[in-house]
């Protein structure tokens, strides 16, 4: 590779180029910050003064200072306890195939790549999926679980990855000494790898339903209602959740609907931070016991 | 020996379920292929490819897809046009500029920005870029492409970033320091060794981001509008495949019908453009991961 220095006039010319090119990189990167510092600044400008008690307990309404998001928080809620519940034993299972049983098969390299791939594959595509397969085929309807069924294939990727990962950090000491004490493979997952596990793929789990909690895209595909008056009482209710609630809001003309919008964000961007802070919890917990 | 067999059928089981994954990505070709081939026998693959009208809720009913795919090309291109100068800044920064303390304080940021719902990103977009971009473009629609694929850049900017700086770090220190021997300054180190040398890394962030852009939806959705126009000039409402979709989802076209199928055919066209610029920037990415080692 050729490093052509002559070119540059001089030392104290390059050493000029450097600086600026130096501040120019660091520009661009506080700008970028700034960015996410205008965003935060412009939600909260536009919604905290909605944001109150009556606002999280209140249903929608055709008048904008009576509606609020209650409906829409247990429907989010009902969701994503659904998403988990689907994707974890899923996604753990096929993480332990790969990670313990395939190897290197061409099998499993298949489904890796595969996997791979899945992962990048727009949500609004899943969302005609699930639109396909469980709304209509399976013959779910609009309901909550075809809603967290399609939001569990999303996550899916997501939650295998992550487990791999966790289950890659048990020294194989662990296993071998499982071993050599005549437990068999999957006694060995079960009793030492996968509980010595658990804590990264938790972290994984929630950091994957943070992702799921804010998708609006693939759960308008399926069909899920933007306005509805009740709260969900069963996985086969109608649903609406926050962020397609906030949909609802923007796409409206009036200003004040747009601060309701804001305020939703206000509080869908909350529970993403909690468990955010939960995910970072466990992970140091972790961290520190692997190391102690 | 009972326990043996009871250990091949948790193995069965385990198996099944990493088979999902793959039965996932059949189910979602099976799905869109059975209703896009029932669209194309009542519409002419040729016209949806190459018609420049896309009416398909009028009573004179047009299905040419390109202005959609212009559309989301259009959108596709400013963000790239951001998200990638910008993310490089930012990659060459962290990786070859910035002490540990930095990074470690800006690195968890930008994942921050990468984790905002696309949602919030759409009310950003129209209640706050486009009118402060009104200011300085008077012909400024309150819906335009401009906006939302400044919006879309900032979203996927963290994407290229990490993922360029990950493909800089696996360049050998050895490269490095021959060019500092040589005595070149960290810019033309960076300039012209680092970046040359991760370039297969970097092209697959880019395609990578490039897929995630052409998929994005919520954000055009909200601030590029719903008028399906055959045009590339970005201060004009315009529509993109993925916006349509969720125009389709959210109205009250009857299932089944010619209309309703439509989204069909275009989630097809969508899948198979992510689709093989996802295999491309995997093949790039693998290239690269073998390169040095």
């Amino acid at each position: 590779m050729g490093v052509n220095l002559a070119s540059s006039p001089s030392s104290s010319g390059r050493r000029r180029a450097d600086l600026v090119f130096q501040a120019a990189a660091l520009l661009v990167l506080v700008a970028t910050l700034g960015a996410l510092a205008a965003l935060v600044a412009t939600v909260w400008n536009d919604g905290a003064s909605r944001l109150d008690w009556r606002f999280l307990t209140s249903f929608p309404s055709r008048r904008a200072e009576d509606a609020g998001i209650y409906h829409a928080i247990v429907g989010s809620f009902y969701v994503i306890l659904l998403t988990g519940a689907m994707a974890l034993p899923v996604g753990v299972a096929a993480a332990t195939y790969l990670e313990e049983y395939g190897g290197r098969n061409p099998m499993a390299r298949f489904i890796e790549l595969n996997i791979a791939n899945l992962a990048s594959v727009p949500s609004i595509i899943y969302g005609l999926l699930g639109l396909g397969l469980f709304v209509r085929l399976m013959g779910m309807g609009r309901s909550v679980l075809a809603g967290a069924a399609t939001l569990a294939l999303l996550a899916l990727p997501v939650v295998i990855l992550s487990t791999r990962e966790a289950l890659r950090t048990v020294p194989s000491s662990i296993r071998e000494g499982s071993y050599a004490l005549g437990a068999t493979k999957w006694q060995t997952i079960w009793y030492q790898v996968l509980p010595m596990s658990l804590p990264g793929i938790l972290t994984g789990l929630i950091l994957a339903l943070s992702r799921a909690i804010g998708e609006t895209a693939p759960l308008i595909a399926i069909g899920a209602l933007t306005y509805i008056p009740f709260a969900p009482d069963s996985i086969w209710s109608p649903f609406t959740v926050l962020p397609i609630q906030v949909f609802n809001w923007v796409s409206r003309p009036q200003v004040a609907f747009k601060e309701n919008a804001a305020a939703g964000i206000l509080v869908l961007l909350t529970l993403l931070l909690t468990m955010n802070a939960i995910a970072i919890v466990l992970r140091d917990r972790y961290q520190r016991k692997g190391r102690s | 020996m009972p326990q043996r067999r009871g250990e091949r059928i948790i193995e069965l089981l385990l198996f099944l379920c990493a088979l999902v994954s793959v039965g996932t990505t059949a189910g979602i070709i099976v799905v869109l292929a059975v209703e896009t081939f029932a669209f194309f026998r009542e519409v002419p693959i040729l016209e949806f490819l190459t018609g420049t009208e896309w009416t398909p809720l009028f009573s004179n009913q047009k299905f040419g897809v390109l202005p959609l795919l212009l559309g989301t090309a259009l959108v596709s291109t400013i963000a790239m046009a951001v998200a990638v100068p910008a993310g490089l800044m930012c990659a060459i920064y962290l990786s070859e500029y910035a002490p540990d303390g930095v990074r470690r304080v800006v690195k968890p940021v930008l994942e921050i920005l990468a984790g905002v719902p696309t949602v919030v990103y759409g009310y950003f977009a129209l209640t706050f870029v486009t009118p402060l971009l009104q200011q300085w473009l008077p012909g400024l629609s309150g819906f335009n492409a401009l906006s939302p694929g400044i919006v879309m850049g900032i979203m996927i900017l963290p994407l290229v970033s990490s993922l360029s700086e990950d493909a800089m770090q696996a360049v050998p220190r050895g490269l490095r320091e021959g060019a500092y021997a040589l005595g070149a300054t960290r810019m033309q180190t960076s300039v012209r060794v680092v970046v040359p040398a991760a370039f297969s890394g970097i092209t697959a962030a880019v395609i990578l981001a490039a897929s995630r852009a052409i998929g994005e939806t919520m954000i055009v959705a909200i601030a590029a509008g719903q008028q399906p126009r055959f045009t590339v000039n970005p201060f004009v409402p315009i529509e993109t495949m993925t916006a349509y979709i969720v125009q389709i989802s959210l109205g009250d076209t009857p299932q089944g019908t010619l209309e309703y199928r439509t989204i069909f055919a275009v989630g097809m066209l969508l899948f198979v453009m992510t689709f093989a610029l996802n295999l491309i920037s995997t093949w790039l990415r693998n290239r690269f991961r073998e390169e040095y080692n």
